[in-house]
Formats: structure tokens, C-alpha cells, sequence
């Protein structure tokens, strides 16, 4: 699969194609929006069946669906603050989705849909409106003052002000690239170890020996890029509640 | 004695758990490690600098003024990529908000 003609080709995982033969191929249907659709199943299943048979002692769906709940409800709550609760569906909905997308893309043959620079620049167009519309609705005009840094002199704005636009427009670029880099960068690397172990292999009587050691390193980079997926999921989220913070709170 | 205590202080975790009481304040969460504070600086100067440079090109394209608001705004995307960073660095991550 990534061995052709004994080269390394790391990034045609990356690669869409159509799925769900005919009716797929018409309309567009990749593998990324396919494992869309299974994130979001996922997600609303987990939470749904987790409240449905809720009980005093929960067993371990009901456990890992109250954890979710509460691990976001205690980040938004310590963010935003006690106004930010109606805002805990949207950053709650955002965490799982990232999260089940960068799980997904751990198992064998499945796509990671948070690799492509597409699906997480949308994710931070979205963030990113939504947090610009909320401080617009709570402050009115009076939001355009958070370009203006109290204390500054008059004469400085034509500087200061350009810099801070620039710097808020920035976060849609460093929430997005943050989660497409390092989404890309653990499955490149995983992919180039795995082609090791298969080119390595063919050498004959040594082959198998040196083999173990790209493996071993495989099976380090797989509990890595576990620990990254949460780790990415969680930045994502908290992110966006540090931004609602900022749209809430203004200065 | 002791459980009432223990009592009043359940109490306490429990009401400010529901938003009933003010909590107390915490700073920002995030991972404080050497790598991730690195990644995330990186991160900050090259998406200000991407946004200047790519507001400057479209204000040049739209007035015909190439290259010179280019070079102004690539100048105020590296400011504000030190800026983001600074912000990253300051002891209060916050400082801007003011709580």
C-alpha cells in the first residue's frame, strides 16, 4: 500500500476519494465527509445512550458520556465564566467532533478528516464567526474598542490598531493550522515508520530483526498520536472558549 | 465537629459545581510543556504574518499599489505575531480581558 517500487509515499493517505459506489461518485461522497458523518454518529449516539439509560451508578458508556459532558462543562465554566453556559453546546458539539475525527483516524483503514487543511479552516471560520457574532450581539458597536488598548496614545492607533486586527484575524489561522499540522504531521510519520518495517523486512536473513526496530518505534507513535488526538480535541475547545471568554468579557 | 465540616465544605464544592456561588478564579489551562509552548509560538508568528501578508496582497491587488501595502502590512503582521506571542509569554495570559 505505501511501498511502490520501494519508495516511501507518505501522504496518498491524504488523498479523497469517492465512496459508496455510484450514488457516492455522483454527488462527491469521499471517505472524509463518510467519516464525517460516522464522527457524528458516534458523538450523538455516545450521548444519547448514555442519558438514556441513565443510572445512580453509571456504568461504563454512562461514564464516559458524563465525563465528556462534565470535562467540557468544568472548561467552559472556568473559561467563560457563569455566562458562558449557553455557549457549552457549540464548544461541547466542536470537542467531539474533533475529537472522534482525530480518533477515527488512529483505527486501520480509516481516514482522518482533521488532516486536510479544509474541513479544520471551516471548523475555525466557524469558531470564529460564531465568537464575532456573539461579542457583536453583547456589545454592539461598543466591540470595536477591543482594537483599541486602553492607555495607548492617539498618535499610536494607525500602528496599534492595523497589529491587533491582524493579530485577532490570526486566530483562524493558528487554530486551523495547529490541528492540520499536527494531525498530518503523526500520520506522515507513522506511515514512513510503517514503510521501514515493510522495506526493511525484505532483506533477507537480517531482515525481520531490524525490522522490530521501525516497529517498535510504530508502536511508541501510535500511543503518541493517541495522546495528541485528545491533546488537539482539548486545545481546539479550550481555545474556543478563551475566545468566548474574550467575546463575552471584551477587556 | 469534624463531619460537619467536611459537611460545609462538600457543600461548597457541590454549589459552586452548579454555578450557585462565584468559583475560583484559575489561570488558562493549557499545556504548559517547553514543546507545546514552542509549537504554539511558531504557530502565532506564522498565522499573523500569513494574515498581514494576505491582507496586504488583496489591498494591493484591489488598489493597485504593489507592492507598497504589501511590504506595510507584512511589517504589521510580524508585529503582530510578537504581539500574539508576547501575549503567550505574559504572566497573565488574560492581561487583555482584565477580568
Amino acid at each position: 500500500m505505501a511501498v511502490e517500487g520501494k519508495t516511501i509515499d507518505a501522504l496518498s493517505q491524504f488523498e479523497l476519494s469517492p465512496v459508496l459506489g455510484v450514488v457516492g461518485q455522483a454527488v462527491s461522497f469521499s471517505q472524509s465527509n463518510l467519516f464525517m458523518l460516522i464522527a457524528t454518529v458516534l458523538s450523538c449516539g455516545l450521548m444519547l445512550l448514555s442519558a438514556r439509560r441513565a443510572q445512580l451508578v453509571p456504568g461504563r458508556l454512562q461514564a464516559l458520556g458524563e465525563s465528556a459532558y462534565e470535562f467540557i462543562a468544568g472548561m467552559v465554566r472556568d473559561q467563560v465564566g457563569d455566562e458562558g453556559k449557553k455557549y457549552f453546546p457549540f464548544v461541547f458539539s466542536v470537542f467531539m467532533f474533533v475529537l472522534f475525527g482525530n480518533l477515527l483516524g488512529m483505527l486501520p483503514y480509516a481516514f482522518t478528516f482533521t488532516s486536510h487543511i479544509a474541513v479544520t479552516l471551516a471548523l475555525a471560520c466557524v469558531v470564529f464567526v460564531t465568537v464575532t457574532v456573539i461579542a457583536l450581539m453583547r456589545h454592539g458597536m461598543h466591540f470595536f474598542s477591543y482594537f483599541v488598548p486602553e492607555g495607548a496614545p492617539v498618535w499610536l492607533w494607525p500602528i496599534i490598531i492595523p497589529v491587533e486586527i491582524i493579530s485577532y484575524f490570526s486566530r483562524v489561522v493558528s487554530l486551523s493550522v495547529r490541528l492540520f499540522a499536527n494531525m498530518v504531521a503523526g500520520h506522515v510519520m507513522l506511515k514512513v515508520f510503517a514503510t521501514f518495517v515493510v522495506l526493511l523486512g525484505g532483506l533477507g536473513a537480517v531482515g525481520p530483526f531490524v525490522a522490530a526496530m521501525p516497529l517498535a518505534v510504530n508502536v511508541v507513535l501510535v500511543g503518541f498520536e493517541l495522546l495528541v488526538a485528545f491533546l488537539q480535541a482539548y486545545v481546539f475547545a479550550i481555545l474556543t472558549s478563551i475566545y468566548l471568554h474574550d467575546a463575552v468579557h471584551l477587556h | 465537629m469534624n463531619e460537619r465540616n467536611g459537611f460545609e465544605e462538600r457543600l461548597r464544592q457541590a454549589r459552586t459545581q452548579r454555578g450557585l456561588d462565584k468559583p475560583p478564579e484559575k489561570g488558562g489551562a493549557l499545556p504548559q510543556t517547553a514543546w507545546g509552548f514552542g509549537l504554539r509560538a511558531g504557530v502565532e508568528v506564522v498565522s499573523a504574518l500569513v494574515v498581514g501578508v494576505v491582507i496586504g496582497f488583496l489591498l494591493d491587488r484591489w488598489l493597485g499599489t504593489w507592492p507598497w501595502l504589501f511590504l506595510v502590512f507584512f511589517v504589521m503582521g510580524s508585529v503582530a505575531g510578537v504581539l500574539n506571542v508576547y501575549r503567550l509569554f505574559s504572566p497573565k495570559p488574560r492581561s487583555r480581558s482584565g477580568q
